[in-house]
């Protein structure tokens, strides 16, 4: 408490200074959580942390200053370019590495403070160790799951008692950081093998997941990197960081939940079963066949529709389709089709994935419906187009028990009169679940790429 | 150390700040917002600062340093995507330039 109250100006600027970047934090959060809203949300943000960061060089009694200035200027301008350059497809990999850094950030600070040793209150070396152990698992299991993303790691690690071998490696870090909280004069070693242990568990937890569950992944750390913050504020007395942190960690773990509900999973599901590319086994035969369409025809159908929803998943993002599909969409419009987006909650590798690459491609956020809004209409719409969606659109985990993705909620396409289907294959989708939708009597597949494929229907649709 | 109760207050509030927050967002700004918060958290710059100012043996210099480095792409990173992905919002009235 002494610190906050100090009557050295210097102390009275930082302090007042941090107070209001908590400030600016929060309400910009607040501003991004409407889209009227959201793009002056980051600006307050950004002006918190400019403010935050300026005045923290005031902080008495520090030296370095040059490898601080350098430390900022190399982390800062390597974002800074990566950020400006990558494509929109790639976002979720490049919020992971971000995340990834801060995480590492956290066990940094925990590392610098933990070798440093000394004489102090217990509590701040229990939240130094803990604040060290979680940054340094977001560390390294975001640098995992930016590889996997980025297709650096192409399969999922399993081996027999995978499980057992992360829960000794979790008891044995935990034993250290133990070791170093009651014995203060551990050492060096001792806090060496706590961060190795610490980084290996990250990046053992993280490999048998696969790739359909990264976003819950992704976000989860998001909130541990939070939580790891707001550890390390304690340690270092700094109300900002505490603020942020816990800030952060609470509405990560909001949005993990939230992800995780919308794929009918449990958090412990995701982390621990990993069904992400090994489920293929289950579910029923499907009776019936699939029935090819060539564009000319599904354009002809589309453009005599009164009404067409558009249901994109994680291969149009892959196609790069998007801008083509909007154009689509456009001509549909013009000759009065009434067009709207429909959107799952988990479609694409991160929550509103699809919402993001559509609203690169222009699409106005008015037109995209979330799966509660639009599953009634599905009823009264002429056509769907599926494009690149496959698992969120399979009516298997409404009506059959034995289908892994049963009692997932999808968007009800099968219920619209015709339903296209715009696929690269016949394969089965990210799951390795066959879908009964494509083999409905009033379904037909538009094979190819989805991006020329697009362009054909907008090519057809104009010659209609 | 912030005294042990005052501490639990402010962990407390900020925890129920960041869930009343986020409790109503509509799907279509959950990846902007992830985004976002994973910038808001980019604030650890400042404490791996103090830690690297604070810093007097060479293993604390190398590890504060790095610290600072990444804690700046955190930061950095965070803002341009978290910007760049905001930017791109509109709604049916106002078209792109």
């Amino acid at each position: 408490m002494s610190d906050l109250i100090s009557p050295s100006a210097a102390s009275v600027l930082i302090q007042a200074s941090y107070f209001v970047a908590a400030f600016l934090f929060i309400i910009g959060l607040k501003r991004m959580s409407s889209p009227r809203t959201a793009r002056g949300g980051i600006l307050w943000a950004g002006a918190g942390m400019l403010v935050a960061t300026v005045v923290t060089f005031a902080w008495p009694g520090m030296q370095n200053y040059v490898l601080m200035l350098a430390g900022i200027g190399v982390g800062g301008v390597l974002a800074w370019i990566t950020g400006k350059r990558v494509a929109m497809t790639d976002m979720p990999q490049m919020i992971a590495l971000y995340n990834g850094m801060g995480g590492g950030a956290a066990a940094a600070i925990a590392a610098v403070e933990l070798y440093k040793g000394g004489e102090h209150p217990l509590a701040l070396y229990v939240l130094a160790v803990l604040g060290g152990l979680i940054g340094a698992v977001s560390f390294s299991g975001s640098l995992i799951a930016f590889a996997k993303l980025q297709g650096l790691i192409k399969r999922s690690i399993r081996y027999g008692g995978q499980q057992v071998v992360n829960l000794v490696i979790l008891v044995g870090t935990l034993a250290v950081g133990a070791l170093i909280i009651f014995n203060h004069d551990a050492g060096a070693t001792a806090v060496t093998l706590f961060f190795l242990l610490a980084l290996a568990l990250g990046l053992l937890m993280t490999l048998p997941i696969g790739g359909a569950d990264m976003p819950v992944v992704i976000s989860l750390y998001n909130a541990l990197t939070g939580l790891a913050v707001a550890f390390e504020g304690f340690v270092l007395n700094n109300a900002a960081m505490i603020i942020a942190g816990t800030v952060v960690g609470a509405a990560g773990t909001l949005l993990t939940q939230l992800m995780a509900r919308a794929m009918n999973r449990s958090l412990g599901n995701v982390l621990f079963s990993g069904f992400g590319e090994t489920a293929a086994a289950g579910g029923g035969e499907v009776q019936g066949s699939m029935k090819p369409i060539e564009a000319s025809d599904a354009a002809v159908m589309m453009a005599f529709a009164q009404k067409a929803i558009v249901v994109p998943g994680y291969g149009m993002a892959v196609a790069q389709a998007q801008h083509k599909i909007w154009e689509l969409a456009q001509q549909l419009q013009s000759r009065g089709v009434k067009v709207k987006f429909a959107i799952h909650p988990v479609a694409g590798r991160m929550p509103g994935h699809m919402n993001v690459l559509l609203a690169e491609a222009g699409v106005p956020y008015d037109l995209i419906h979330d799966l509660e809004e639009i599953n009634a209409e599905f009823d009264t719409a002429d056509v769907a187009l599926i494009i690149g969606a496959n698992d969120v659109v399979n009516p298997a985990a409404r009506s059959d028990r034995s289908s892994p993705i049963f009692g997932m909620p999808i968007l009800n396409a099968d219920k619209a009169k015709n339903v296209i289907v715009i696929k690269r294959g016949q394969g089965t989708g990210f799951s390795g679940i066959e879908n009964a939708l494509f083999y409905l009597d009033q379904t037909r597949m538009l094979y190819g790429d989805g991006q020329a494929v697009a362009g054909q229907l907008v090519h057809a649709v104009k010659s209609v | 150390m912030i005294d042990g109760f005052i501490a639990l207050y402010i962990f407390m509030l900020a925890a129920f700040t960041g869930y009343e927050v986020i409790a109503r967002v509509p799907v279509i700004l959950h990846t902007p917002l992830m985004s976002g918060s994973n910038f808001v958290h980019g604030i650890v710059l400042v404490g791996a600062m103090v830690a690297l100012g604070r810093a007097t043996t060479p293993v604390g210099q190398v590890i504060g340093f790095i610290g600072v480095v990444l804690a700046a792409g955190n930061a950095v990173g965070g803002y341009v995507v978290t910007e760049r992905m905001l930017e791109m919002f509109k709604a049916s009235g106002e078209r792109k330039p």
